[in-house]
């Protein structure tokens, strides 16, 4: 995959979704940012901080662990202890599964949970380490309308704290919750919303996403 | 049956059944949960080619197929780490390639006289105080690698992808598991030969996935479970005088059907 050109400056409490055809370069990018790639040339400032909740959570459904244990997943090298988790961490999970609105199921096998209720508990995980950033690629593509709208208010709220990427073709995040997008077909443009949506309400009356998708990928709002 | 229990060969086939079958236990979770079943399958036809090479160069047993299995774990993990979509590929080479190298050795090994069948098929009867050490060694080093990497091991198995962003060595801990599994499959032999292997790494696990809710649960319920119908295949063996580790296997099997029917009807 070839990105070429890319220069993406995000300020703190920002909501910013990238959107983009596929193969066009959102995941090597979000790769990139991780850390899993490393560019050929050009640097990314490292960021100290990052959660991040990974494409597809619908992966292994029948392994068996327990809802906490995901949330503790790989965690606090300094604080370890043989089998048995640190009585700090189990509470601070219990704290961010409230947060997300699932303790009730933190002894709960992960199968037995559905796409939406999972998917809060993968952003559990990502919130564990405190992070500053919190990345998720495509968090709505395997979830149902009703767990979409319970993601949709937890990022809002989360957004109160931290910044928050999401990787989209979701129109209601970019829409209804982001305050900047970046299409990236290769090469990167940046747009604000509040332009966007502005231009929305003028030209036209009805959006479609694949309208949406061209308009952002054209224009230089 | 009671007189049996009073002869040395069938208390030390009792012991070795119950060791191998925790041994089985645990890493047959890790093996099932790693989708690592075939992988660990070509692993332990590979073994063969130690068996030939240990006869050969007249050489323990054990040794040599331990060096040679894991010789084929360690090729196996640089495959799956480098060339991840080939992998099928080279199951097969290894599988094929070890049995023919121990074929080959055992031609070449003058005044050959050992029982071919005993090693592919198991001969728990004829396992030897040594045997019984060699298993409670291995148990033990299994039981210290999860005592240290319990959780590593458990991120790495349940998403691996997650546990290297936050830095866990997971070529590392992929190379562990396929080691001790190359380390399990060569006291399996003993227990129920190398054809045969594969389903005891397998059926116990399958039942207990559903009755557990962790992967520690999930590996001590294998090992119970395991240990069963390792005991119900001896007994069954021993009574109708028939060979130890298809009986074995063929108890596991039925108990699997049954079990899978009782959780459709439930």
């Amino acid at each position: 995959m070839i990105l070429e050109d890319i220069n993406l400056d995000i300020d703190t409490r920002d909501f910013l979704a990238i959107i983009g055809p596929n193969g066009g370069g959102k995941s090597t990018l979000l790769k990139l940012i991780l850390g899993i790639l490393t560019p050929t040339k050009g640097n990314i400032s490292k960021i100290e901080s990052i959660g991040y909740v990974p494409q597809n959570t619908n992966i292994n459904t029948d392994f068996p662990i327990k809802v906490i244990e995901v949330v503790m997943m790989a965690q606090g090298l300094s604080k370890r202890k043989f089998f048995g988790y640190a009585k700090e961490d189990i509470t601070q999970a219990k704290e961010i599964l409230k947060e997300v609105g699932m303790l009730e199921y933190a002894d709960k096998k992960i199968a037995l949970l559905s796409g939406g209720q999972r998917q809060r508990v993968m952003i559990a995980r990502a919130l564990f380490s405190k992070p500053e950033i919190l990345i998720l690629d495509e968090p709505t593509s395997s979830i149902d309308a009703e767990g979409q709208k319970q993601v949709y208010e937890l990022f809002k709220k989360l957004n109160e704290e931290m910044t928050i990427i999401v990787v989209s073709h979701d129109i209601s995040i970019i829409m209804g919750y982001a305050s900047k997008v970046a299409h990236i077909n290769k090469k990167l443009s940046f747009h604000d919303t509040s332009a966007l949506a502005t231009k929305i309400d003028t030209q036209i009356n009805h959006v479609c996403e694949v309208e949406l998708l061209e308009m952002l990928g054209k224009c230089k709002c | 049956m009671l007189e049996a229990l009073s002869y040395q060969f069938v208390q030390n086939a009792l012991i070795a059944g119950v060791l191998v079958s925790f041994i089985a236990g645990i890493i047959g979770t890790l093996v099932v949960v790693n989708r690592m079943v075939f992988l660990v399958g070509g692993i332990a036809h590979a073994a063969y080619g130690g068996i030939g090479l240990a006869l050969f160069a007249g050489i323990p047993i054990f040794v040599g197929t331990s060096l040679f299995a894991i010789l084929a774990a360690l090729f196996m993990a640089f495959v799956t780490i480098h060339q991840r979509d080939k992998i099928d590929i080279f199951i097969g080479l290894i599988w094929a390639v070890g049995m023919a190298l121990g074929i080959i050795f055992v031609d070449l090994t003058s005044g050959y006289n050992v029982d071919l069948m005993s090693y592919l098929f198991g001969s728990i009867l004829a396992v030897n105080q040594e045997d019984l050490y060699y298993m409670g060694g291995l148990l033990a080093l299994i039981l210290l690698a999860l005592l240290f990497w319990y959780k590593d091991i458990l991120a790495v198995s349940y998403d691996s992808e997650y546990a290297s962003i936050r830095s866990i060595n997971v070529p590392f801990f992929y190379t562990l598991i396929l080691i001790l599994s190359a380390l399990s499959v060569v006291v399996a032999i003993k227990v129920v030969g190398l054809i045969l292997v594969i389903a005891l790494l397998t059926i116990p696990i399958y039942i207990a996935q559903s009755l557990s809710s962790s992967l520690l649960s999930m590996m001590f319920f294998s090992g119970v479970i395991a240990s069963i119908f390792t005991l119900i295949g001896l007994w069954f063996s021993y009574s109708f005088n028939l060979t130890s580790g298809a009986s074995i296997i063929l108890i596991s099997a039925l108990s699997l059907m049954f079990f899978i029917l009782l959780e459709k009807l439930r």
